[in-house]
């Protein structure tokens, strides 16, 4: 697949298929313009051979005389030189009287009843066994000694007729079928032209390095554009992943590094030291540990919260969830057993798109931060200002210092990290949380302008609309 | 390889075919004949004899029944025969062409193609049904005796002044053909009218010189030969030369010569086809062509001391436009002006 998949050999190729698309459309058009051109021929040549069928018919009624009271033909050789055009067709005439007699030509020749005035009344009839066309016309005497119609019918075979309706439809085939090949050429052309941007870009791609994830240029024509978007993004993501694993590797290995120093150090000491001060080495040793364990959670988390961020598709979360979700998970408890949480919600459902894994942990992250660094009481609350929702923990303290705040919320804190304790980190994750989800963090002052409030603002998704609130 | 003619009854036969005035037939001499041709024509078996026995000596498994009619009769039974139960012939020969284009315009020939019929001129053939085997001129024949050498009509305008003249010595002495007994008369005589305006002044001239109008050919020939006529107008020329004889001067009209194409079909439901094509075939090749043009039947104008211009001659087409002079009405008035012409205030 890596290798053949742009080579036209693979089954189907674009190429071929557009190319097969182009030529049943050709033939069908064609087949449909050959039957129109054999239509057109056949009424051009009817029309063409009509027009000479009733000259022929009109120039023998004009040769009609009244001799001696009654009408003679002295039947012109230029009618049947006129009808001799259609030089490989047989030829039938007859001139008749009133009542039907025949005066002159074929016994045998079909008439049609005609009227003066609605003449010439072409029709079709068998002669001979041949199929043929005749017509007739009328020429009306008012002479002293003759009074009355005289009918002129000529017909002819369609011999001439079908070869000049197959001449014309042959014509029309002939510059159809070099039109059709020149239009196949030229699609093929154009239609290789139009495949080049997708040869040049799997071309780019085989030849990349596994490790370039930088977009590809997006020129050539909006298809192609959308396509290149479309791997850009995935490259992005990917690219995203990639860096956001080597940010754990080497973050993990940088924090951990500066505990587990301390650590080694306490249980050295705790070896060599006085017998006496084993239960204060031993006391230390478990706060170092508890604190690393907490730093690895962490990490664990913020991984999780950016790859799921990245991957999982936003759903409709309520907030008020999050927040019970959080609490009824009792970590504070381990946290802080003397401290209590007040929750704060309401008894509407506050819509939010996004990833409720990634809220809870983002939420318990503040709450943990709340519960270690700020001062009783805590409350967490779910509130709604406009089109945005929030999850916020509030503490009765004043917040950390002003120092701090500055730093505060950048990947990792080694200050805090190396403090061994993590509400930087922690932080990180409720930012990367937000930013996955459209929100933002904002920290300061309670609404009553005391305590310290940190805030995860998301876009509301509405009420209802979803199909959790339904 | 000489063939021999078996058998030549002339105008003697009773029976089943009363209108056929000779019959005649030929195979190879050591033939094993199986299959047996029948041939009517209008053309003399003696003229014709040349060329069948050289075809059955090629072709030895067919025998040929050669029936001579005349054309009005090889026309009603050519017609009888394409409409009714009657057996018709293989082959039909007739210098009656108009007759001939009326049959095959009733559909009563069959169609037959071949690199030899394609190379035909196209006035010389019609829908690959009919087509014209050989080339023969009207010519107009004196009585050298009779005639001096400055008086010769060397175009039909000279003949007019001669009959205008109406020298004692012309008088009843100049003959053409009756066109109502006759019917290459009628086809001569009305191409004449289509072809210039001297056909009415020749019927006046006629009329004057109290001309002869006879039927047939040898007749015509013979009197002239004799002395009996000194001019004949519009004789076939084939006729002419296929027997020399004394005191006769042939002209090819130098305003314009009418050559006749006499024509061959094989009609519709012919038994033997095959033996038909093959015979259409041969009559056409250069073979063929060349002993037709032996019997005179083939005008050459390599051989022509005539020095007639290419530019006189004038070919009956065979196509519809014969099918006029096929027409009831239009005989009719052609036939009475030229009664009313040829025949008017004679002292008979």
């Amino acid at each position: 697949m890596a290798k053949g998949g742009f080579e036209t050999g693979g089954r189907g190729s674009l190429l071929s298929r557009v190319m097969l698309g182009v030529l049943s459309l050709l033939v069908v058009g064609g087949v449909v313009v050959t039957f129109a051109a054999f239509a057109y021929g056949r009424n051009a040549a009817r029309q063409a051979y009509d027009q000479i069928l009733v000259g022929a018919a009109n120039d023998i009624a004009g040769s009609v005389n009244i001799v001696a009271g009654a009408p003679l033909v002295n039947m012109p050789v230029s009618a049947f030189g006129l009808l001799a055009l259609a030089s490989e067709d047989r030829i039938t005439y007859a001139v008749r009287g009133a009542g039907g007699a025949l005066l002159t030509g074929h016994a045998d020749a079909p008439a049609a009843v005609a009227e003066v005035g609605q003449t010439p009344v072409f029709f079709d009839a068998p002669l001979h066994g041949d199929p043929a066309r005749f017509v007739t016309v009328v020429r009306r005497f008012s002479e002293r000694d003759f009074s009355g119609s005289v009918f002129v019918t000529v017909g002819q075979t369609l011999r001439a007729r079908n070869e000049m309706a197959l001449g014309l439809t042959r014509g029309a085939v002939l510059v159809m079928t070099g039109i059709g090949l020149v239009l196949i050429l030229g699609a093929f052309l154009v239609i290789r032209s139009a495949m080049r941007p997708l040869d040049r870009m799997a071309r780019e791609l085989s030849a990349r390095d596994p490790y370039d994830l930088t977009p590809m240029p997006a020129d050539g024509p909006a298809e192609v554009a959308v396509m290149v978007g479309a791997m850009n993004r995935f490259m992005g993501r990917l690219d995203r992943q990639v860096g956001a694993m080597k940010h754990l590797i080497s973050d993990t290995a940088h924090q951990l590094r500066t505990p587990v120093a301390a650590i080694r150090a306490q249980a050295e000491l705790a070896l060599e030291d006085d017998p006496e001060h084993l239960p204060q080495r031993l006391d230390r040793l478990v706060k170092r540990t508890r604190s690393l364990g907490n730093l690895l959670d962490q990490m664990l988390s913020r991984a999780l919260v950016i790859h799921r961020a990245d991957n999982a598709p936003p759903e409709p979360v309520d907030l008020r969830d999050v927040a019970l979700h959080v609490l009824e998970g009792r970590d504070h408890e381990v946290l802080a057993p003397e401290a209590e949480v007040e929750l704060v919600i309401g008894d509407r459902a506050i819509m939010v798109l996004g990833d409720e894994i990634s809220l809870c942990e983002a939420v318990k992250n503040l709450l943990a931060n709340a519960l270690r660094h700020g001062q009783s009481p805590v409350r967490l609350g779910v509130s709604r200002a406009g089109d945005t929702a929030e999850i916020w923990v509030e503490d009765a303290g004043d917040g950390p210092p002003p120092d701090v705040l500055d730093r505060i919320g950048g990947r990792f804190e080694r200050s805090a990290a190396s403090k061994g304790n993590s509400a930087g980190l922690g932080l990180s994750i409720v930012r990367a949380v937000a930013e996955a989800f459209g929100g933002r963090v904002t920290l300061g002052a309670g609404p009553a302008g005391q305590g310290f409030r940190i805030t995860l603002v998301l876009p509301w998704a509405g009420a209802g609309g979803t199909r959790d609130a339904g | 390889m000489r063939a021999r003619a078996l058998a030549v009854l002339l105008g003697l036969l009773a029976g089943p075919a009363p209108a056929q005035e000779a019959v005649a037939r030929f195979a190879a001499a050591q033939g094993q004949a199986d299959t047996v041709l029948t041939i009517r024509s209008t053309t003399d078996i003696v003229i014709m004899a040349p060329v069948l026995e050289t075809f059955v000596a090629d072709n030895p498994e067919l025998e040929i029944a050669y029936e001579q009619w005349g054309s009005n009769a090889l026309y009603a039974d050519s017609l009888a025969a394409c409409t009714g139960p009657q057996a018709v012939a293989d082959v039909v020969i007739s210098s009656g062409v108009h007759q001939m284009v009326d049959l095959v315009n009733r559909a009563c020939a069959s169609p037959y193609r071949s690199a030899r019929t394609e190379a035909l001129a196209p006035a010389r053939r019609w829908r690959d049904e009919i087509w014209g085997i050989t080339q023969e001129a009207a010519v107009i024949l004196y009585n050298t005796r009779l005639v001096s050498a400055t008086e010769v009509p060397r175009t039909r305008f000279a003949l007019l002044d001669l009959m205008r003249r109406d020298a004692p010595q012309y008088h009843g002495k100049i003959a053409t053909y009756d066109i109502e007994a006759s019917g290459l008369g009628f086809l001569f005589a009305f191409m004449d009218s289509q072809e210039a305006t001297t056909f009415g002044g020749l019927m006046e001239g006629f009329n004057r010189v109290e001309a002869v109008a006879t039927c047939c050919s040898a007749e015509i020939i013979e009197g002239v030969s004799e002395g009996r006529y000194a001019i004949a107008y519009n004789v076939l020329g084939s006729y002419v030369d296929s027997a020399p004889r004394p005191d006769l001067g042939v002209i090819y009209p130098e305003d314009y010569t009418l050559f006749l194409s006499r024509a061959l079909m094989i009609p519709k439901g012919a038994a033997q086809a095959d033996g038909a094509t093959r015979l259409l075939d041969f009559l056409l090749s250069p073979r063929g062509q060349a002993i037709l043009a032996e019997s005179n039947l083939m005008w050459r104008p390599d051989f022509d001391e005539t020095g007639l211009p290419s530019s006189a001659r004038r070919d009956i087409p065979i196509n519809p436009t014969l099918l006029v002079a096929m027409d009831r009405h239009r005989r009719e008035i052609f036939v009475q002006k030229w009664r009313a012409t040829f025949w008017a205030a004679r002292p008979e």
